[in-house]
């Protein structure tokens, strides 16, 4: 394998970093949506919510990601692949990481809440400055095992034809017949970023361990 | 386009193909299962052969469930498939699907096998020892039976996972569900309707598995040992 086919390769990876780390900030803004949805009384949000959990979790990414990549054409919506993948990915995540959050909202310490009532603190001050810093700290070890898992399986979005990582190796492969070469390094490159990414988050709990209670 | 022109659902056409989907899940059903076994068995031994092996075995297994547990299946698969022929192992979809998925699993069960025996009490092995056992007695009297309860949530876990990477499989041609429904989307111009039935299969399959998974765990929490 010739440098510049390996450049190729890196540069195709950065492109897949890219699209999972968008999906896995978008996932985090829709998780937090349906963790409070889950956690609601009222009936009328929480039982959405644990529908969309549960189907997003329960079907593959893959037909997932065919089943918007073709519907959002049908309804209307006609946007670039990498839009409808982006969009795949960051519902899917958002199921797991909803459901991780929920457990981080349920073990707030109830002490620290009371404080916060005694205080005078408005119910939106404890979310905003209570509730959701406590949370994330206690979920980012599982936040970034779920970014770990997007960075995987973002793999799939080769399937609707975006030219991430897999997809360039395919295309690579087409012309070239140096399959085991070119996957190895793909998935050298992917594994690379994994250890990478578990560093990261391991120094990240090892700093803001403080928050723990 | 107009919105009711394409979306709907046409009941005549599913029924027309209802034989070619049951034998597609048929297939999804096969490959699951039998890469569930395989995946468990294998997952097994590595965890064994890390407990008792020497260590360069421990560390050679260690870099495998590293690097399997750290790309993506996809990426395994091709490699297998398409990369496979060229260092001399040239297999059928469904054999190479079966083999990815058992040692992609296998990684996984590895991890889960070998926290499980971490959780079983020292003092029952050493008891063991204690009154002669073997060491495949310790192991197959003692530490599965005394395991297999502890890992049986997250072992339910990883077979609900391996089911919905049965779907990948489609992409090497495995006429497994994926990609017989989404042919048949393609030839009657209806993918948004197959493909939210595929979805329906999925979804009903996993929600089946985890409420089977629910009824096991139930049933064995009375094999519970008091000392955790």
């Amino acid at each position: 394998m010739t440098p510049i086919i390996f450049g190729l390769l890196v540069e195709a990876a950065l492109y897949t970093v890219v699209i999972s780390g968008v999906s896995i900030v978008i996932g985090f803004l829709i998780g937090m949506c349906v963790s409070a949805a889950r956690l609601s009384s009222n009936r009328a949000f929480a039982i959405p919510a644990r529908v969309f959990v549960s189907f997003f979790r329960g079907v593959p990414l893959l037909v997932q990601l065919l089943l918007i990549y073709n519907l959002l054409p049908v309804i209307g919506i006609n946007v670039p692949s990498v839009v409808a993948a982006v969009v795949g990915l960051s519902l899917c995540t958002a199921a797991y990481q909803a459901e991780n959050l929920r457990g981080g909202f349920a073990s707030v310490p109830r002490g620290l809440l009371e404080a916060a009532d005694m205080a005078g603190l408005t119910p939106f001050q404890q979310l905003l400055r209570i509730r959701v810093p406590i949370a994330f700290r206690l979920t980012l070890p599982s936040l970034v095992n779920e970014a770990i898992l997007i960075l995987k399986a973002s793999s799939l979005v080769s399937v609707v034809g975006v030219i991430e990582l897999t997809r360039m190796a395919q295309n690579l492969d087409t012309s070239l017949y140096e399959p085991l070469q070119l996957y190895s390094a793909a998935g050298l490159l992917y594994f690379i970023i994994n250890r990478a990414l578990a560093f990261a988050g391991t120094a990240a709990e090892r700093r803001w361990n403080w928050g723990r209670a | 386009m107009e919105l009711g022109a394409r979306v709907r659902f046409d009941y005549a056409l599913v029924a027309s193909k209802l034989p070619e989907i049951f034998h597609a899940l048929g297939i999804t059903l096969y490959t699951w299962i039998l890469g569930l076994v395989g995946a468990c068995a294998l997952g097994f031994l590595v965890a064994v052969a890390r407990r008792y092996g020497p260590r360069p075995l421990d560390l050679a297994l260690g870099g495998y469930v590293e690097l399997f547990r750290g790309t993506p299946f996809l990426i395994q698969l091709f490699l297998l498939y398409f990369g496979g022929p060229y260092a001399g192992l040239s297999l059928d979809a469904i054999p190479a699907g079966l083999l990815g998925l058992s040692v992609y699993g296998a990684a996984y069960f590895s991890e889960i096998f070998r926290g499980g025996f971490e959780a079983v009490p020292r003092g029952h092995v050493e008891a063991g020892e204690c009154v002669g056992l073997s060491r495949a007695q310790i192991i197959g009297r003692i530490l599965l039976p005394e395991m297999t309860m502890l890992v049986l949530p997250a072992s339910v876990n990883m077979a609900i996972i391996l089911m919905k990477e049965t779907a990948v499989l489609s992409v090497v041609t495995v006429p497994e569900l994926t990609l017989t429904i989404s042919a048949i989307g393609t030839e009657f111009y209806a993918f948004v309707e197959c493909l939210f039935l595929l979805a329906l299969f999925y979804w009903g399959l996993t929600e089946i598995c985890s409420w089977l998974g629910r009824i096991g765990e139930a049933r064995l929490a009375r094999f519970r040992f008091a000392a955790a």
